[in-house]
């Protein structure tokens, strides 16, 4: 078994922890920071963290978004219309951390963080309070100063592993990933999907078998159904696409809020140990009446 | 010449890694990995396989129309007093660019792969021409991604491609040009990676596509040394060449790097201005361009056109193949280390130079092309009357035509 134990000196290893003693399924939360302003984004995380979400992912906005669909793409385009800058989502990330204690992941592509700079990077994001981060665009192998920088931090730095990662590389991004290990639930860009992929079971199967870092499952987890489906098999679903999707139709911050709070809810319900798929279905159809 | 394998010039760069000099790299989200080893891998492969490497010289020849000749400029010579000019005829071939011989060289690695869907971005429209071209040919699924300003202004390549039984899907996102289609481009690729490769028409993206894309444009060059040593026995003073993502100036230049005293000189598109967002002059800092600091772009780390914040600048440039904010990681060595210099010319100049290049020549280049002359009709008082340039021709200007009757 290769990878780190979940770290129990940060939030996220704490959350984790408790999520398996409780044996519920963790909901991480995504969300475009900055949109439509870092207000909302501030009030939106807050709401979506009373309504149960484990971990906050805060996406840095990027003009070049290639790993993402069309909801995240617009999300993202909206927020740098709003002038958001990483510097701003740094200083976000200190005003949730004065109200709330919810572990924050910063989610980015690589080049924002590479002109910030690595090391200036990784001190403020500990000073703000963040808890993690995760580069869309940066394998392991290219990774080793922006690893040094974070964990010297303190910081977990978060990797994916995808359907198309083998078991020797599955190992390999165990080994340089701290807090827990992303699991992308198919190929493609992030966004809402009908279905999981049928190949999951087994690529978390494969995952489990070389890592005891936590699982989270994300791109295309979006419903109630696919959340309990997860139950079991992984530790954590990512919903993103879903929350973001919610920020965009809604016509206020406050609405946002709500909204993004309710859907939180819905899916942490879903995810609660012992709950069946049928339940998961009729409280699926009744979020949608 | 004709039909035999030409041999690539070896050189030390880029390393196993996939690294010239800092820059290079592969900057992927995770999903392509393991699938772009599996394309180095079969790259590597071919490389000493003769049945593959005669395919290509084969379709090259008898597909493409290589060689391609080596032409005597005498009257653009004598209209700027010298030097000697010779000009590098890639617009002669199949397509009417340079972008071909790359896309033989992918559309057959292809096949190899036993993948039967290619996906394609394309700027000024020639690299999806030749792929959609190279598909039919090879009998491959070809699905092109254009941004939807360049849809606008290469309208005549949009009509090429559709008939050529490639599927052309506009892109509307960002700045609706070049960039943008290889990011719609990527998202196509890591949702279908099992069974499409993507067909990237420069010396750009992760590696090994920078070095797989000079290699297979590295004919250009070996031609055109053999056939400079033929007709002036001695090698050329000074290269020229326009500078996109970079590949046809990195085929040309490839068969040089050793020869140190032949001079490279490679044109970016200086558009309007020299201020962020008026231009796509990424290494011609130089010449007073501002905006461009290294940082990573679509799989690469190279020099790239950006803001203080790292997001990607928008450019501009009247040439769409020639208006994007990165340029190939090997580029931005050879100007690292000086081996090569880099400098950029107006969106006006660079209309002038085709239009002296057309009256003197007969020849109707592309406006990428165009720059280059541009910046050769500019040194030209200051080079030896006696010396010999090569310049390549890259593309032909049929393309060009809308936007260049509206300054005739």
């Amino acid at each position: 078994m290769g990878g780190l134990e979940p770290n129990a000196r940060t939030r996220i290893g704490r959350r984790f922890e408790e999520l398996r003693r409780s044996g519920d399924l963790g909901l991480v939360a995504y969300l475009t920071a900055g949109d439509p302003s870092l207000e909302a984004t501030r009030q939106i995380v807050l709401a979506a963290s009373e309504a149960g979400a484990d971990v906050v992912e805060l996406g840095v906005p990027f003009s070049d978004p290639l790993a993402d669909g069309p909801v995240i793409q617009r999300a993202s385009e909206r927020a740098l219309k709003g002038g958001t800058t990483l510097r701003g989502v740094l200083d976000l990330v200190r005003v949730i951390r004065e109200q709330s204690n919810v572990p924050l992941v910063l989610f980015s592509y690589f080049n924002p963080v590479l002109q910030f700079g690595l090391e200036t990077f990784a001190a403020c994001a500990q000073s703000a309070g963040a808890d993690g981060t995760l580069i869309t665009d940066l394998p392991p192998e290219d990774s080793s100063d922006y690893r040094m920088a974070l964990r010297s931090r303190g910081l977990d730095t978060i990797f994916l592993a995808a359907p198309t990662t083998g078991e020797v590389r599955m190992r390999q991004i165990a080994s340089v990933s701290s807090g827990f290990l992303y699991v992308i639930s198919r190929t493609g860009v992030t966004g809402e999907r009908d279905s999981l992929s049928d190949d999951l079971p087994a690529l978390l199967r494969r995952a489990r078998s070389t890592t005891t870092l936590p699982l989270a499952v994300g791109f295309g987890v979006s419903l109630p159904g696919h959340v309990s489906i997860l139950g079991g098999l992984a530790d954590a679903a990512v919903v993103g696409s879903a929350l973001v999707a919610e920020v965009e139709r809604a016509s206020s911050a406050d609405e946002a809020a709500s909204n993004v709070a309710a859907r939180v809810r819905l899916l942490k319900q879903a995810g609660i140990h012992g709950m069946s798929r049928r339940e998961a279905a009729a409280a699926e159809r009744g979020s949608e009446t | 010449m004709s039909g035999a394998p030409h041999s690539v010039p070896s050189t030390e760069w880029p390393d196993a890694q996939g690294r010239f000099g800092p820059y290079g790299g592969r900057y992927l989200p995770e999903t392509l990995v393991e699938p772009i080893e599996e394309l180095e891998r079969a790259y590597t492969a071919v490389q000493s396989d003769n049945t593959f490497l005669s395919a290509f010289a084969h379709l090259l020849h008898t597909f493409a129309g290589r060689p391609t000749p080596l032409d005597f400029a005498a009257r653009l010579t004598e209209h700027l007093g010298g030097p000697r000019i010779y000009l590098k005829r890639e617009d002669l071939l199949h397509t009417g660019a340079h972008k071909i011989n790359n896309c033989i060289g992918q559309g057959l690695l292809t096949l190899r792969m036993n993948k039967r869907r290619v996906i394609a971005e394309t700027g000024a429209g020639q690299h999806g021409v030749a792929t959609a071209a190279v598909c039919a040919r090879l009998g491959l699924e070809c699905c092109v991604y254009m941004g939807t300003e360049d849809m606008e202004r290469q309208r005549l390549n949009v009509g090429r491609m559709r008939m050529l039984g490639a599927t052309v899907t506009p892109v509307d996102s960002g700045s609706r040009t070049l960039k943008d289609a290889i990011n719609e481009a990527m998202r196509d690729w890591v949702t279908n990676v099992r069974t499409s490769h993507y067909l990237l028409g420069s010396v750009l993206g992760a590696h090994p596509y920078p070095r797989m894309v000079r290699d297979f444009q590295s004919i250009i060059g070996c031609e055109a040394r053999q056939q400079m040593l033929e007709a002036e026995g001695r090698l050329p003073n000074t290269l020229f060449a326009c500078v996109g993502g970079g590949s046809n100036s990195i085929g040309l230049f490839h068969a040089f790097l050793s020869d140190s005293s032949v001079r490279m000189v490679g044109v970016e598109a200086g558009g309007r201005g020299t201020h962020l967002g008026e231009h796509a002059a990424r290494l011609a800092a130089a010449a007073g361009y501002t905006g461009a600091r290294p940082g990573v772009l679509q799989g690469t780390y190279t020099w790239v056109l950006q803001t203080d914040a790292g997001q990607i600048a928008t450019t501009h440039s009247v040439s769409a193949g020639l208006d994007y904010p990165a340029v190939g990681p090997e580029h931005a060595w050879l100007a690292d280390r000086g081996r090569a210099e880099y400098t950029a010319v107006s969106d006006e100049a660079a209309i002038d130079a085709a239009r002296t290049l057309s009256r003197t020549e007969g020849i109707l280049c592309a406006l990428e092309t165009a720059h280059a002359v541009a910046e050769l009709i500019r040194r030209a008082p200051t080079l030896p009357r006696d010396s010999a340039v090569i310049l390549n021709v890259s593309g032909r200007g049929d393309k060009d035509m809308e936007t260049l009757a509206r300054h005739l």
